[in-house]
């Protein structure tokens, strides 16, 4: 647990530095606040004191973002031949995954954190329902859980990085509306599994306030399955394990 | 801690990049590892390392087998790679410190061993920079700096003097002697002078296997070429002194170089020749001028051994 911690700050202070940070956080703030605030069906027009429209402007701009501020973790190292320096170390390659998986998720929540006085804002304006509020911001953190875990699976097939933006894109893309548009054709036992594996389901129903186990065990299974295929990935180099 | 290698096999795709190779290091060895581009030494060191495994055969440090320990027998090896692959962005001193963290090294102890690493490894007035303002020579350093740091038993060194200037070499050279008389060091090189002045054996591999194994002076005595004596003989007609040479019985030929100055060189495996040839002259009353000995090359018996 201390290694992964020690490579989560490693990779945090690299984001730090290379101010690939400050930029996502921008961007992200400036994104979602522009189309919460500004634009579009924005608070003023639908004139209800709720986080909808900021909950569902996110989902698309983590879609996005996430897969830029993945794309290095691995990749990178490929392509430098430092993860050989790193691996050759007293760390296993779990511990490497882990810890970087983590500095990738720190920082998302980080810049969700920028976005607390919007909370604080709108539930000035009405009656808030805070309840739905923490639930939004599970569905996004969970979210970003699974799309983290997607885009580090895709930065380790590959040493470019915009590869790995790429595949990380296009995996994610079936689980963020393909599934859903294919499952909304079809009827039957068969559509309900594919319609089961879109994320929106499971975020539009947690971001309305339903914490169901069914929707935990989604998210629980993309990020296990994400992380433990980044592992076999590695390994393809022939380790032992 | 020793190293016993046990008919290694690597292969990828159809070629082998190390074929059946077998080799022990003991405890306090200093192993130069030599070959040409290609011959496995990269490959080998990697699976030491355990960063690939081999596809057959076996490794053992310190008496236990490396496939099922090596989590636990990494922490006790230091490896430096070929192309030296650091953390660009990261300063040094940051970059010293999470490698310490990340072998465990005692949290007190951490600092102390970054400030002696930084003071071995001539680091003081970079400290501070990033990895990738540093010029080769000090992306070395701080390259040695990160394999030593955790005090390890086993040190594997992939060319490591590669970039330093004539100085730092020496300095280096120095300290993996020093480090050499307690560790297990393996070291490749295509320096060959480099492996006379800190290896207490040889290993020399071409494509994968084993061509030679043994100390500088064995290699010389094992390799076909013989060592030669230029002489200068004067006084006395040449081809009487050819013949007289000829019959001694450490000779084992005899050519002459030069009619005028009566110049000669004598190719002989045995090291008392140059006795012998100077009792001979004594006896004949001729003048010998100059005797030089010439060593055969590591080199050449390294182009001897490769070159097929």
């Amino acid at each position: 647990m201390k290694t992964i911690w020690i490579i989560t700050k490693r990779e945090l202070s690299s984001f730090f530095d290379s101010l690939i940070a400050f930029i996502i956080i921008i961007l992200f703030l400036g994104f979602t606040g522009f189309f919460t605030w500004i634009s579009g069906s924005d608070i003023f027009m639908t004139g209800q004191a709720t986080l909808q429209s900021f909950f569902s402007i996110s989902y698309w701009t983590l879609f996005f973002f996430i897969p830029a501020l993945t794309m290095r973790l691995i990749a990178e190292e490929k392509k430098t031949g430092t993860i050989e320096m790193l691996l050759t170390k007293a760390v296993t390659d779990r511990q490497v995954i882990l810890g970087k998986y983590f500095a990738a998720l720190i920082l998302i929540i980080i810049a969700l954190l920028f976005t607390f006085p919007w909370v604080i804002t709108i539930s000035k304006l009405g009656n808030l329902d805070t309840g739905g509020v923490i639930c939004g911001y599970l569905a996004l953190i969970l979210m970003s859980a699974a799309y983290t875990s997607i885009g580090l699976f895709a930065s380790s097939i590959t040493n470019n990085q915009i590869v790995a933006f790429l595949s990380a894109l296009f995996i994610g893309l079936f689980f963020h509306f393909i599934f859903e548009i294919i499952a909304a054709d079809m009827t039957g036992s068969f559509g309900r599994i594919i319609n089961y594996l879109s994320v929106n389901v499971h975020f539009e129903s947690l971001s309305r306030g339903v914490v169901d186990s069914k929707d935990l065990v989604y998210f629980g299974s993309i990020i296990y399955l994400g992380l433990f295929l980044t592992e076999v990935s590695l390994s393809k180099r022939n380790a032992f394990n | 801690m020793d190293i016993v290698i046990e008919n290694l096999t690597k292969r990828y795709g159809s070629q082998k990049a190390v074929d059946n190779l077998s080799l022990k290091v003991a405890t306090g060895e200093i192993l130069g590892f030599l070959g040409p581009n290609g011959a496995g030494k990269t490959t080998t060191m990697k699976i030491i390392t355990s960063f690939i495994a081999p596809d057959e055969g076996n490794v053992y440090i310190g008496g236990k087998l490396l496939a099922d320990n090596y989590h636990e027998l990494k922490k006790h090896i230091g490896y430096l790679s070929e192309n030296n692959p650091l953390y660009q962005d990261m300063p040094v001193i940051d970059f010293l410190n999470f490698c310490a963290k990340i072998q465990g090294i005692e949290r007190n102890r951490i600092a102390d061993r970054v400030t002696e690493m930084i003071h071995i490894t001539g680091l003081k007035r970079e400290k501070h920079k990033k990895i990738g303002e540093l010029s080769k020579g000090y992306q070395q350093r701080v390259g040695l700096a990160q394999a030593i740091i955790h005090d390890p038993e086993i040190l594997l060194l992939d060319e490591p003097t590669s970039g330093l200037d004539p100085n730092q070499i020496v300095e280096i050279r120095k300290m993996i002697r020093e480090l050499g008389s307690e560790k297990t060091v393996i070291l490749s090189t295509h320096i060959l002078p480099e492996v006379e002045a800190t290896c207490d054996r040889i290993f020399i591999i071409n494509k994968g296997r084993i061509v030679a194994d043994g100390t500088a002076e064995s290699l010389r005595n094992q390799a076909k070429g013989s060592d030669i004596l230029k002489v200068k003989i004067e006084d006395g007609d040449a081809d009487t002194i050819v013949k007289t040479i000829k019959d001694l019985r450490s000779v084992s030929s005899v050519e002459l170089t030069d009619r005028n100055l009566n110049r000669f060189d004598v190719h002989s495996t045995d090291k008392n020749v140059n006795r012998e040839i100077f009792r001979l002259c004594v006896e004949n009353k001729w003048a010998l001028t100059e005797m030089t000995s010439f060593e055969t090359k590591l080199e050449d018996i390294f182009r001897d051994l490769t070159m097929n």
